[in-house]
């Protein structure tokens, strides 16, 4: 016998629960279902170092502010757990921990939910379960030859837990380079295979770059004002850390001595072959950086063009091949982003390249929402401080189906 | 609205971006080249046919092109070296690639030109090193451009254009390459 209730929310984390926060002020009844702990992901799944790259300032939920002492700081992803469980208790939020959803699909009335704990039934459902539940780790990584140590950011922990020797890090958005650059600092030799990225300063003109792009309205752009939308909600995250005036681009980490190679094309016969188009893409970044800075500089009225940054260094004659079974590289990383995980989704939604189809949160299946996504309304729906009012849409969008309005 | 005019139809590019993303069936084109050896190591290839959205397509009309070595390398130079159509290829790509994306930015171009530079230690095919590579060890394109755009936008069409090239891909990444006896 199934349990009913009107909502059920898939997902503790930031975007759940400020979905239970405004289905709490509508008085929704609704239930949070959480694999794992409040804040699993930011609990378990990811490496000891990781900060928050918004400064804490900026870290606010619908009703739960940052009141810390350090508001230009960042948060250790353990604070970020403890921040999002804070707010799961000052909301007073349904949550049931350690329920895990096996399938989800569609009833007369809306959708049943299956769990290792039972069933429910409802009327509506709001996936909250994140963009980033597996690692993404492409195929060539088959022909990496026996004796490598292949870890994805799910495992990987610190420096001292990998084996001497030198260190491929395949990846280069936040990710890649804050793993780079600590791999390096613990004393081992690292490449870095670099694709298309995203380059950014950490501040400028003394501020915080998240500072300009909340000021000028870049995160304020909505969902069907972006000219080509699929990419920009697949863009990989910036070259940022969580560590005041720590900028963390190419030029950083080659002053490090890591030494920056192609994007990742193929492994054969045992050696990895780069592409040789490393300086396009750090020209593409370089330049798309340099339009970004300008802007702020528009916006705020000044006219002597962005300041003090360097085109990205690039190596006279980057490597196209490494050999992986000469000894020089014992360990790969895999920075190669990560992906939302559907398979307990029995409903049509999910397109060829495992995406959820919505607009703008409303899912393409009556009485099904989505929050928590990439530029799900807005640019800035990717950072925390973007769902509440991604939530208090599909709050509304969702009260108004349970309750249809009255034509006058 | 626009008054650009590159001779680039970019609306038809882009509908058939849309069209072709539902259909990936009809996106699959075979290139085909068909060569004869003349004598020493000059050659002559034809190209005229091709497969594409789904059927067997046609340039309008044949193209022949002669490839042999310079007299340097005790050829008879009946036409240029097999190499130097890689420049020629990555020439035509990345001057389409620009004014393309030229005329989709609203860029109107007077002038392109570029020049292209392959460097290549001939130690290599000669088996003179074995650890020289037979390719080139780079390449180097240098556009001049005379268009209605700032410096930093004409860097940008630059960079757009190799984000988006058949060749500048097909030279930069392995390839994968079978070569039988029919």
């Amino acid at each position: 016998m199934s349990q009913r209730v009107t909502t059920v929310v898939i997902g503790a984390g930031h975007a759940g629960l400020a979905a239970s926060h405004f289905l709490s002020e509508r008085s929704i009844d609704h239930i949070v279902l959480e694999r794992g702990r409040i804040a699993n992901t930011w609990r378990r799944e990811r490496w000891d170092s990781l900060r928050l790259l918004t400064p804490n300032w900026l870290n606010r939920l619908p009703g739960h502010a940052y009141g810390g002492p350090d508001p230009d700081g960042y948060m250790t992803a353990g604070q970020v757990a403890d921040f999002i469980g804070d707010y799961a208790t000052v909301t007073a939020a349904p949550v049931r921990e350690n329920t895990t959803v096996t399938s989800v699909r569609r009833t007369d009335g809306g959708y049943q939910v299956c769990t290792d704990e039972g069933d429910l039934d409802c009327v509506t459902v709001v996936i909250a379960s994140g963009a980033c539940n597996a690692p993404v780790v492409p195929e060539c990584a088959a022909g990496v030859p026996d004796g490598i140590t292949q870890l994805t950011p799910f495992e990987y922990r610190n420096p001292g837990s990998l084996p001497d020797g030198g260190v491929l890090v395949v990846g280069a958005s936040a990710t890649g380079v804050q793993l780079a650059a600590e791999v390096r600092r613990s004393g081992r030799p690292v490449v870095l295979s670099v694709g298309e990225h995203v380059r950014l300063p950490r501040t400028y003109r003394g501020r915080d770059v998240l500072w300009w792009m909340d000021a000028t309205g870049v995160w304020a752009q909505s969902y069907d004002e972006i000219e080509d939308l699929a990419r920009a909600r697949r863009l990989p995250s910036p070259q940022l850390v969580g560590e005041p005036g720590t900028t963390i681009d190419l030029n950083a980490l080659t002053g490090l001595g890591v030494e920056p190679v192609g994007r990742l094309a193929v492994i054969r016969d045992g050696a990895a072959l780069f592409s040789g188009g490393l300086r396009n893409v750090c020209s593409l970044a370089d330049l798309k950086m340099r339009r970004l800075l300008a802007g702020f500089d528009e916006w705020a009225g000044i006219g002597d063009g962005p300041a003090g940054f360097e085109p990205t260094r690039i190596p006279a004659a980057p490597r196209l091949r490494l050999d992986l079974r000469g000894g020089e590289i014992a360990t790969i990383i895999w920075a190669t982003g990560f992906r939302p995980d559907y398979r307990w989704l029995d409903v049509p939604v999910v397109d060829e390249k495992g995406r959820l189809r919505h607009d703008g949160g409303v899912v393409d299946s009556p009485g099904l929402y989505a929050l928590g996504l990439p530029v799900l309304r807005r640019r800035r729906s990717t950072l925390l401080h973007g769902i509440e009012d991604d939530a208090r849409f599909v709050a509304r969008h969702l009260a108004e189906r349970l309750t249809p309005r009255v034509v006058a | 609205m626009t008054t650009t005019d590159n001779g680039v139809n970019v609306q038809a590019l882009l509908d058939a971006r849309e069209a072709l993303k539902g259909a990936p069936e009809a996106a699959q084109f075979t290139w085909r080249a068909t060569s004869t050896w003349k004598n020493g190591v000059h050659s002559t290839t034809t190209i005229q046919n091709f497969f594409g959205l789904g059927q067997e397509q046609s340039h309008k009309t044949k193209t022949e092109f002669t490839a042999d070595h310079p007299e340097i390398f005790a050829a008879e130079d009946n036409g240029i070296t097999p190499i130097e159509y890689l420049l020629v290829g990555l020439a035509g790509c990345l001057t389409a690639g620009v004014a393309s994306v030229a005329q989709n930015r609203g860029i109107q171009l007077r002038s392109v030109t570029s020049t292209v530079e392959g460097n290549h230690d001939i130690r290599g095919i000669l088996g003179a090193d074995s650890d020289v590579r037979n390719g080139f060890n780079d390449v180097k394109v240098t556009f001049t451009i005379d268009a209605d755009a700032s410096r930093e936008e004409i860097e940008a069409l630059v960079a757009q254009s190799q984000k988006r090239s058949a060749v500048y891909d097909a030279l930069t990444n392995p390839t994968s390459v079978t070569v039988e006896v029919a």
